[in-house]
């Protein structure tokens, strides 16, 4: 069996990321619900004085918010820092969504984070990713503001 | 699970339904079930104890097994034995029908057993009191163990006679065990009997295991697990504890069920921010990809026939179900109604689909024909999955977790099962809280 390089689509994101910079109303473009992402700080750990570890999504979407992309540029640019540090990005979906569903939608707002770390010049060697689903809540509530808190991808250091 | 039962039938009397004058409708809710009599089972006085069985309470505890079955159907409605008026072994002689009668009892259930030479035997008659006569009759040699197994293959005869369709008491049901606080819950695959009894534990519970999936034969499953935190679909023989990665996917998979033939595991493969269905030859090792599309696909499940797949996709923007033909054409979306549409399962009697759906942040178990046309909601709920059929497919087995509260306190998760008619909802006893179930076969089929 045959898998595609990621050589395609590092160079499909290159473009929309060039695209996107030049457009500050992106956030209003992410499919029009972007009303439900966390934006507060609680939850949130750090990989190094004001670098966020993790970015948070709006219910059933995987595409970056203004605020999130903020935050994975500070990630990429620690990560050009410390060029031997390598990272695996944790995919997460709140308790609202059936399970199997939920891992496809935690692996692809792992990849979303992962796309972008890669625009910004992140090797994609550098980097895994995994979806835990519903599996692993930050936040074991049952409440708007936990759900919003457990939709995330989280940048977590291998070594 | 390959040391079968051995099924002797030594005579089966009057199996023509046109005799019988007491009959079960199954086909809707069932307001006035039948009252029925099940007679502890008459000891052989040359019986002996084996290992820690007693066989003197034998008797008594096969009969409970077949009431507990019995009044979990929500189509019977057994009799306390205190009302019995006839000893166990007159009774299975030729019972006083006048007396039965009188107790209101419709149908009677009367047998004997006997163990010897370190093997069980079982014989046991139905008597339809309305009509004073007997309409069904078995009898079978077993090892002593197999006990249990003993009081569901009577239930299933009984309940085959007397409704017209497959029982589906002598099954297991798969499901995971779930322990520990809400965001640090420690999973193990499980086995136990349909009715809560002879649980297993398959797994440690040192890594994540979700959805396990019977195979047809009901020896291996199916299951995904996050060993050394790669999460893949594994084949795990029940009999024997080996396991093994299904293919050599480089990335996750997950979602698996086997096909109807039991060849073949068909899963989603998870890469780059895109899920497609595959399938993997599980003796030749080929894989095939089913579905290529930008969206999530996943949650496969095959027709009985093994024509048709139904999955869940997002390809119209959010999560819908569709069917295609096996190979992956012809692909159609059957759900239109309002809200999310997840977890298609086909039944196996091919007629119906059953589904999770999310409206307005509530969940509903329900069912469809193939082509998505007379859905039905079954129950509703603050949160529940997964449903699963018996082997019948007239009950639905599912998970159903509740509200929680600060840090998580006040959260279950438990087994339900519910009849497609949307009636005789129910909970299932578990030791531990639990969720992904997946009902076998009949196992003496």
């Amino acid at each position: 069996m045959k898998f595609e390089t990621n050589l395609n689509k590092i160079i499909i994101v290159l473009f929309a990321s060039l695209a996107l910079s030049a457009c500050s109303t992106a956030k209003k473009s992410d499919n029009g619900s972007s009303g439900d992402v966390y934006t507060g700080k609680d939850t949130v750990e750090y990989l190094a004085s004001g670098v966020p570890d993790r970015v948070f999504f709006a219910t059933n979407r995987t595409s970056l918010t203004t605020a999130s992309r903020e935050t994975l540029r500070k990630q990429s640019t620690y990560l050009r820092k410390n060029k031997d540090l390598n990272i695996t990005i944790e995919g997460h979906a709140d308790e609202r969504g059936t399970r199997e569903y939920n891992l496809a939608l935690g692996e692809r707002r792992a990849n979303a984070a992962k796309d972008y770390l890669m625009t910004y010049g992140i090797s994609g060697k550098r980097i895994s990713v995994i979806s835990y689903g519903k599996e692993r809540p930050v936040n074991p509530d049952s409440s708007s503001l936990s759900w919003s808190q457990n939709r995330r991808s989280v940048t977590v250091k291998v070594n | 699970m390959k040391k079968l039962i051995t099924i002797i039938l030594l005579f089966l009397l009057n199996i023509s339904s046109s005799y019988a004058l007491i009959e079960v409708d199954i086909t809707r809710g069932n307001l006035d079930p039948l009252p029925i009599a099940v007679s502890p089972l008459h000891v052989d006085v040359k019986s002996e104890d084996v290992d820690d069985i007693k066989v003197k309470n034998l008797g008594e505890d096969i009969s409970k097994i077949i009431e507990k079955n019995f009044r979990f159907t929500g189509l019977f409605n057994p009799i306390n034995k205190e009302a019995f008026v006839q000893k166990p072994d007159i009774a299975h002689l030729k019972p006083r029908f006048e007396d039965w009668r009188l107790i209101k009892a419709q149908a009677l259930v009367t047998g004997k057993l006997l163990i010897k030479d370190g093997k069980l035997k079982v014989e046991f008659r139905l008597w339809d009191l309305t009509a004073s006569k007997e309409i069904s009759a078995l009898a079978f040699t077993t090892t002593p163990s197999n006990w249990r197994r003993v009081a569901h293959i009577i239930s299933d005869k009984i309940y085959e006679r007397l409704t017209g369709e497959e029982g589906y008491f002598d099954t297991r049901i798969i499901y995971v065990s779930e322990t520990g606080p809400k965001n640090q819950r420690v999973k193990r695959l499980a086995i136990m009997d349909q009715d809560g009894a002879q649980v297993k534990y398959l797994t440690l519970g040192n890594e994540l295991v979700l959805t396990p999936r019977f195979n047809p034969a009901n020896q291996l499953v199916t299951y995904l697990s996050y060993f050394r935190n790669l999460p893949r679909v594994y084949l795990l023989d029940i009999e024997t504890g080996n396991q093994e990665v299904v293919g050599n996917f480089p990335g996750m998979t997950f979602a698996p069920r086997f096909s109807p033939d039991g060849k073949k595991i068909i899963m989603s493969f998870a890469k780059d921010g895109n899920s497609d269905i595959f399938t993997m030859d599980i003796e030749t090792r080929v894989v095939e990809k089913i579905t290529e599309n930008s969206s999530i696909d996943t949650s496969p499940s095959y027709s009985p026939d093994g024509k048709y797949i139904c999955f869940n996709s997002d390809r119209s923007g959010l999560q819908q179900i569709y069917v295609m033909k096996a190979d992956g054409s012809n692909v159609k979306r059957i759900t239109f109604g309002k809200g999310l549409y997840g977890t298609p399962v086909w039944s196996p009697r091919g007629d119906l689909i059953a589904f999770t759906k999310v409206h307005k942040g509530r969940f509903y178990i329900g069912v469809m024909r193939p082509d998505g046309s007379g859905e039905r909601l079954l129950t509703e709920n603050f949160y529940q999955e997964a449903p699963s059929w018996s082997p019948n497919g007239r009950v639905l087995v599912f998970y159903r977790e509740t509200k929680s509260g600060p840090k998580g306190k006040g959260f279950s998760a438990k087994l339900w099962s519910i009849d497609i008619t949307g009636y005789n909802e129910r909970q299932i006893g578990t030791e531990t809280d639990a969720s992904d179930p997946s009902w076998s076969s009949l196992l003496s089929k």
